[in-house]
């Protein structure tokens, strides 16, 4: 998976929420594009990821 | 105000009427706009600077703090007579752009803006209903306030933010139930912070400037960002608004475009769809709040408590140390239990405890050297 421009493997990681859970942003305002589409918060447990996916996780900023 | 005649407009103006655009339709929109900044300090003064030179007629400021030293580094309206004079910033920004262009109008409003109060000054100021809000704001509470009160009542919101050596900006041209604003005419409607993003993240998760700080290039990059965005809604060219969220990080030399807009079509939106609007009726709302970059806290009192007589206030408390008077604010430092803090006090009742991050800590503070 390319995830912000970078290779990377994660183990166990089946579905978006996986993922948020391996990067520890699960509980983070987090958008999350998968192959140019973001995925609306509640698709996260349904959407499936597969070889060759690419992410790009962005957590909201706060500051200013 | 001052009464533009067409010449001055020219010489003024000229640059960015060369732009088709723009031009003198486009100019002349720009001067009967009214633009709401909400928060006046890194973002907020790059906007408000860019936006009343460029001759947006009405910028309505608000922000609750006042200048300090550190705010230098980054916050372009002020300077070194701003913090020596504690000068509230909504009010040096007042002064500052009276010098640069006299022909449109600054109004500052010393406040905290939160749920109780935001719609009166979005909709019912002296003013008028504003046309657009843009975010100059260090925190996520207002972020949402300001998102809710957007949608609820059809305003275009800017929302930026920056940290460290990252930023985003993002233009919310919410939907409403009627369909009938231009945007929505133009098929531009995005989805609002909400669908994209849910809910604000829990406290101490993300950083703040407080823990990672942050460059001034980067804040310029957001607001600069945010300028432009607002300038095109205030245009009316719809069409040209960005729909994607960007997100930059200037360390990593990493720009990106999200594209959102399919959150809103598959989305069940709390505030957009549900029209839920829980950050404005008070439902996450707390009464404190620790200060983006700084070793403090705000206290808010809450409504119907009588303004401070803040002359009285400073006579008290000169037995306990130095103290700052001026027409807007007071400033005491005391110390409590071999801890220093320094106490400002507003004339609208806020207060900012300096000297600790605990809210506890603040609200004893205040109880002890102001009453409870």
């Amino acid at each position: 998976m390319l995830i912000n421009g970078k290779e990377s493997e994660f183990a166990d990681v089946r579905t978006v929420a996986d993922l948020l859970k391996a990067l520890e942003l699960e509980k983070g305002a987090v958008a999350v594009e998968l192959n140019r589409e973001v995925v609306p918060r509640a698709d996260h447990l349904r959407t499936t990821l597969h070889e060759g996916d690419q992410l790009e996780v962005v957590t909201l900023v706060g500051g200013g | 105000m001052t009464t533009l005649t067409a010449d001055h407009s020219t010489d003024r103006y000229h640059r960015q009427m060369l732009l088709p655009f723009v031009g003198e339709a486009g100019q002349a929109k720009l001067l009967k706009s009214t633009a709401l900044v909400v928060g006046c300090g890194a973002l907020g003064t790059v906007i408000v600077n860019m936006l009343a030179r460029a001759g947006v007629g009405r910028l309505v400021v608000v922000d609750r703090d006042f200048v300090e030293l550190s705010n230098l580094q980054r916050q372009v309206l002020f300077d070194e007579d701003d913090v020596n004079g504690l000068v509230p910033k909504a009010e040096a920004a007042r002064a500052k752009i009276a010098r640069i262009n006299s022909q449109v109008q600054v109004i500052p409003l010393i406040q905290d803006l939160n749920h109780t109060n935001i719609e009166q000054v979005a909709l019912e100021g002296d003013y008028g209903p504003v046309d657009i809000i843009i975010d100059g704001v260090d925190n996520f509470e207002t972020r949402f306030i300001v998102n809710d009160t957007a949608v609820k009542h059809g305003i275009p919101y800017i929302y930026g933010g920056a940290v460290g050596t990252v930023g985003m900006c993002y233009a919310v041209l919410p939907h409403t139930p009627a369909g009938d604003k231009p945007w929505e005419i133009a098929g531009r409607a995005t989805p609002c912070l909400r669908c994209i993003f849910e809910q604000a993240p829990p406290p101490g998760m993300n950083p703040t400037c407080d823990t990672a700080g942050v460059l001034g290039p980067v804040v310029s990059i957001v607001s600069n960002y945010e300028s432009i965005e607002a300038m095109k809604v205030l245009l009316g060219r719809y069409e040209s608004v960005n729909p994607n969220l960007v997100s930059v990080d200037c360390w990593e030399n990493q720009l990106r475009q999200l594209k959102v807009g399919r959150a809103y079509d598959v989305g069940e939106c709390t505030c957009c769809k549900k029209r839920n609007f829980e950050w404005l009726d008070g439902v996450y709302s707390s009464s404190t709040t620790t200060l983006c970059g700084r070793d403090a806290v705000q206290l808010t009192l809450a409504p119907g408590e009588s303004k401070l007589n803040l002359v009285q206030i400073a006579d008290r408390l000169k037995a306990h140390g130095q103290v700052k008077l001026n027409p807007f604010m007071l400033q005491a430092t005391v110390s409590d239990n071999a801890e220093a803090f320094e106490l400002t006090l507003f004339k609208d009742g806020r207060a900012i405890v300096k000297g600790t991050k605990q809210p506890t800590r603040a609200r004893a503070v205040y109880a002890k050297f102001i009453g409870s």
